[in-house]
């Protein structure tokens, strides 16, 4: 028989692969977590963006004006010649915010609204407007108002989009000074951080030292607060009447001195799991190399220890700084009139409501933030590529004055930590600091103070469980579909792209991108705004990135022909993400939900934009306790949220270890 | 083999990865009940052959038609094979009973009927003890054999095994390969493997399909394969192969150097350049006062010899080779009557129907 049979070489037609239920429902997944996506966040950050560049100005020639003292009408003038008569507005008073309104009867000379006069108004074209009270009026004809009604008519400014908004945030020091002040605070944050971290880690990694699981916890506190916490903790040791108030000569801890060693303090953790685990990856041989070889220890750090780490020393400054330059509990509580970018958003949003110069200072800071987070994705890339099967862990061994030099230096960073932890707590059971110093729950008395009393509390654990199970689900599901359904590329490409996006994104600028695009009345999804819903899904979407990763980790890590065996045996794809991913990913699944509880928990500056007075929460009460001057209340507030965390975690620690018990023995042999 | 239609009839497949083509233009029939192996180095497309075959990744164009209905687009769900990966697959978190049971779940049978049918499966393979443990409790060999009776539990046309005994060490390997050798006689169903290791394809197949670079290079029994490898790359690959520089002949020799060999049929043109092949079991040693004046014997020298267990290797040089090296194996017998030793001269008949000649490869 002929086996090979041998046919003249045409362009043979292609074949139309076809696409099977599963890859329907999957791509049907993809499709509408990708939509959450681009509704919760490509909409918003657009909004966001076409709002810093749009400029509002009165266009005096647009409108027309006839006046009628008695004598009859007079002839037609623009407003613009009639400002020009009273010399009124100069141009640059002209420039306005999409809210400027301008009075008409100011460019009257001799305006009474007791006269007789009559005045009529027109828009000279379409578009145009002017409000008539409340009453907006956009068509071009005539309009006629008694004296006593031409008062309350005011001009509306045109839109345009320009620069303008940059040009003026640039000629304007106050405000752009703000950038060099937060390169600084986050730079200077950025090495002392990693300068500690990679010594508290080597530590962990490679002393003998005793009690590593009791640092190990100690460390990973201050991520269970939130990062105005140890704003609040400097204000009671180092501030007016702090404890170690005269440690500060003639120095103030309301500035950079503070927010630097809140930041140092609150982005420690970060820094240390990163590093940490780039020491832990080296390989032993290199070590045994090295002496070997007969280098000195010195020579071995410099030429093994430090380019081991290297990228994870890259990648955990680069998220340091991120997350310092990003910040605005910890600014707004201690910086004082030290200006940094997030708090100027705030301040231009909700002080003095000129969205567009929010905007602008939104897209300012977006692009450090941007810029940080592609450097940290870039070397972790190669971090991982250096990873290689065969290494083997590094196991230290016992040197006596090492490990007590290591364990004297772990215990005074453990220490610090504990101690702004425990200054607060303190000084939340204190009467009256530093008067009277009789221990009182009164501090505890929330309803009674601003911010929205134990409401906000149970608020906020309200909010972190449905952010922790909502988002877990939507996170989790829309990885597993990125992953495993087949084909679909473009689709892919932009969910990827869009999961990557939230980490780039200050929540400060998320907040505000939501309040363009969820409270524009034009906007259907308008009803969700001021409610716990828009800030569940705004706080899934801020986190969404980190999680993302962690599924994408923990789903690569399956054996990749599960999807084609059970294909094989015609079950459905549920059934397999049900029965075998879902169970075998469940310690993944788990780390995601803790991190999103916790940091829904902690978490201040996307929510600060859009939580209306039945949505208080926990975080923002602090800061507005802290602003009401209430600042026991808002440490024992804050270590409220440390208390609510540090169960949750204890909870998720035994989940964990029971399901290792139960649903995972396979995993034992 | 018989004249009704093909199991799987194979036309014209070509795979494009991009601009890089993995297969290219590949037509094959395979019988049912057959069994065939893809055999070839990697990277040569055998596994994108079998992936296409299972609908996993679906040919740029080109058709497979199944028990005489045309596969090509289908998804791997709307087609009817089983499949063992060279990783098994097995469900980590799921017991071996599971595993087996997963694919009959969902298929109206009743949970005794799924009992008993993983119960049958589980003694088919041997293992009909350890329905209760987990995949990670079992050893590579149980693990690749609950993969088999997991894949064979529907009961498919057609079973797919993509390198199954690869990740296995050398005993159970050839243990596992009478196994489903074995078994697969005894369900008759009509089975493809991929492999690399041409051990297990001369063991297993009735029919072997040798692949380079994207194409096919032969397609027959083992015996076939070994005896008469149609090209030189197969020559090569499959077993031990001398290839001596050589020029055609006329149209059953070969020239080496000034000696002129009779060999099999090679249609060349006078003054082809290329290579003669020789297998070295196939090199016979002549006897001292050998008459053999055979135009393909020739005197040699022996260089070196090396103890092999069962065999000794010798490397031979002569000038009639042109200095080449030509490796024969002697067996223990014949080099303690002949009393052969390094340095000894002796004679080897190179037999016309063990000579090859193929074309250079370019």
């Amino acid at each position: 028989m002929s086996n090979t049979l041998s046919t003249p070489l045409k362009m043979a037609p292609k074949v139309k692969p076809k696409a099977g239920r599963d890859d329907w429902v999957m791509r049907a997944f993809i499709i509408v977590i990708g939509l959450y996506l681009i509704v919760t966040l490509a909409f918003p950050l657009y909004a966001m963006l076409s709002k810093s560049v749009n400029t509002y100005a009165f266009d005096l020639s647009r409108f027309e004006i006839q006046i009628n003292k008695g004598q009859g009408w007079s002839k037609p003038t623009t407003i613009a010649e009639l400002n020009q008569q009273v010399k009124k507005h100069k141009p640059a008073d002209l420039k306005t915010s999409s809210d400027g309104r301008l009075s008409v009867v100011d460019m009257i000379e001799g305006f009474s609204f007791r006269s007789p006069t009559l005045y009529r108004l027109r828009n000279t074209q379409d578009g145009g407007a002017f409000l008539n009270g409340s009453e907006r009026v956009t068509d071009t004809q005539w309009h006629e108002f008694t004296s006593n009604k031409f008062r309350r008519v005011f001009l509306k400014p045109v839109g345009a989009t320009g620069l303008d908004n940059f040009v003026q945030y640039f000629s304007n020091p106050s405000l752009f000074n703000s950038i060099f002040n937060s390169l600084f605070i986050a730079i200077v944050s950025m090495v002392i951080t990693i300068t500690l971290a990679f010594t508290f880690a080597y530590a962990m990694a490679r002393s003998k030292m005793r009690f590593k699981g009791v640092f190990k916890i100690i460390t990973m506190m201050p991520i269970l607060v939130p990062s105005l916490l140890p704003g609040i903790a400097l204000v009671y040791l180092f501030g007016n009447q702090g404890i170690f108030k005269f440690l500060m000569g003639d120095q103030t801890i309301y500035g950079p001195i503070g927010i630097i060693a809140g930041s140092v303090f609150f982005t420690f953790p970060h820094a240390m799991i990163i590093i940490q685990t780039s020491l832990s990856i080296s390989d032993a041989r290199l070590y045994e190399a090295s002496d070997a070889l007969g280098a000195s220890k010195m020579k071995t750090f410099f030429t093994v220890t430090l380019p081991g780490a290297r990228y994870g020393l890259i990648s955990a400054a680069f998220v340091v700084f991120n997350l310092v330059i990003t910040d605005f509990g910890l600014p707004k509580v201690i910086g004082g009139q030290f200006n940094v970018l997030a708090v100027d958003i705030y301040k231009q949003v909700i002080g003095q409501q000129n969205f567009e110069m929010g905007a602008v200072v939104s897209v300012v800071l977006l692009i450090p933030a941007m810029l940080a987070f592609t450097i940290d994705r870039i070397v972790q890339k190669k971090q991982t590529s250096q990873l290689s099967a065969r290494s083997v862990p590094y196991e230290p061994k016992v040197n006596k004055r090492f490990d007590r030099i290591m364990f004297t230096y772990c215990a005074i960073v453990g220490a610090f930590i504990l101690m702004v932890l425990l200054i607060c707590q303190y000084a939340a059971l204190i009467k009256f600091w530093p008067y009277d110093l009789s221990l009182s729950l009164t501090n505890y008395n929330f309803d009674v103070m601003d911010g929205g009393g134990w409401s906000s509390f149970t608020n906020s654990l309200k909010l972190a469980v449905m952010v922790s199970f909502i988002g877990t689900i939507v996170v989790f599901t829309g990885a597993y579909m990125v992953e495993k359904a087949p084909g679909f590329g473009f689709g892919r490409g932009v969910f990827q792209f869009l999961a990557m996006l939230p980490m780039a994104i200050p929540g400060m600028v998320l907040g505000l991108a939501y309040i363009f695009f969820f409270n524009n009345p034009d906007n259907p999804l308008n009803v969700i705004y001021g409610t716990l819903t828009i800030m569940v899904i705004c706080t899934v979407t801020h986190f969404y990135t980190v999680t993302h990763l962690t599924s994408l980790t923990a789903l690569k890590q399956m054996d990749k022909e599960f999807e084609s065996v059970s294909a094989s045996l015609k079950q459905p794809f549920y059934k397999l993400f049900a029965r075998v991913t879902v169970p075998v990913c469940m310690p993944a699944i788990l780390d995601i939900s803790i991190y999103l509880f916790v940091n829904a928990m902690t978490t201040v500056s996307a929510l600060i934009f859009i939580y209306s007075p039945d949505t208080t929460l926990a975080s923002i009460a602090m800061l507005n306790m802290d602003d009401a001057g209430d600042i026991a209340p808002a440490a024992a507030m804050g270590m409220m949220i440390f208390y609510a965390n540090a169960t949750a975690r204890l909870i998720h620690y035994l989940l964990s270890k029971r399901l290792y018990g139960t649903t995972q023995a396979w995993r034992t042999r | 083999m018989g004249d009704q239609s093909p199991f799987l009839k194979i036309r014209n497949l070509t795979k494009m990865f991009g601009t890089f083509t993995a297969l290219k233009d590949i037509s094959l029939d395979v019988d049912e009940g057959e069994f065939i192996c893809f055999l070839g180095p990697s990277g040569c497309g055998k596994t994108t052959f079998l992936r296409a075959i299972a609908g996993l990744d679906i040919q740029t164009s080109g058709s497979i038609e199944q028990a005489g209905k045309d596969i090509s687009p289908l998804p791997p769900a709307e087609r009817d094979f089983g499949i063992v990966f060279q990783s098994y697959a097995l469900f980590p978190n799921l017991t071996v009973f599971r595993n087996i049971a997963y694919g009959l779940e969902n298929a109206g049978r009743s949970k005794a009927e799924i009992r008993k049918r993983v119960a049958e499966l589980l003694d088919m393979v041997g293992l009909g003890d350890q329905a209760d443990k987990y995949p990670a409790q079992l050893s590579g060999g149980q693990q690749q054999r609950i993969a088999l009776a997991r894949a064979l539990a529907t009961s498919p046309g057609l079973l797919l095994l993509d390198e199954p005994l690869s990740a296995l060490d050398a005993k159970v390997r050839t243990f596992l390969r009478h196994e489903i050798k074995d078994l697969q006689d005894k369900l008759g169903i009509t089975t493809v493997m991929v492999t690399h290791d041409q051990e297990e394809a001369l063991t297993m197949a009735d029919r072997i399909v040798v692949m380079d670079h994207g194409t096919i290079e032969q397609v027959g029994t083992p015996l076939e394969i070994y005896r008469e490898p149609a090209t030189l790359f197969v020559a090569d690959f499959i077993g031990e192969m001398n290839q001596l520089a050589a020029i055609a002949d006329a149209k059953n020799h070969v020239t080496i150097g000034n000696h002129s060999f009779v060999c099999n049929e090679h249609n060349k043109e006078v003054g082809t350049r290329g290579v003669m092949t020789i297998r070295p079991e196939d090199v016979v040693p002549q006897p001292k006062n050998s008459k053999n004046k055979g135009s393909n014997v020739i005197t040699v020298t022996i260089k070196e010899m090396e103890f092999l267990g069962s065999f000794w290797r010798a490397t031979l040089i002569d000038k009639s080779l042109g200095q080449q090296e030509l490796v024969a194996d002697f067996s223990i017998n014949a080099v303690s009557r002949m009393s052969l030793d390094e340095g000894a001269v002796i004679k080897v008949d190179l037999p016309q129907q063990s000579l090859r000649f193929y074309e250079a490869r370019r």
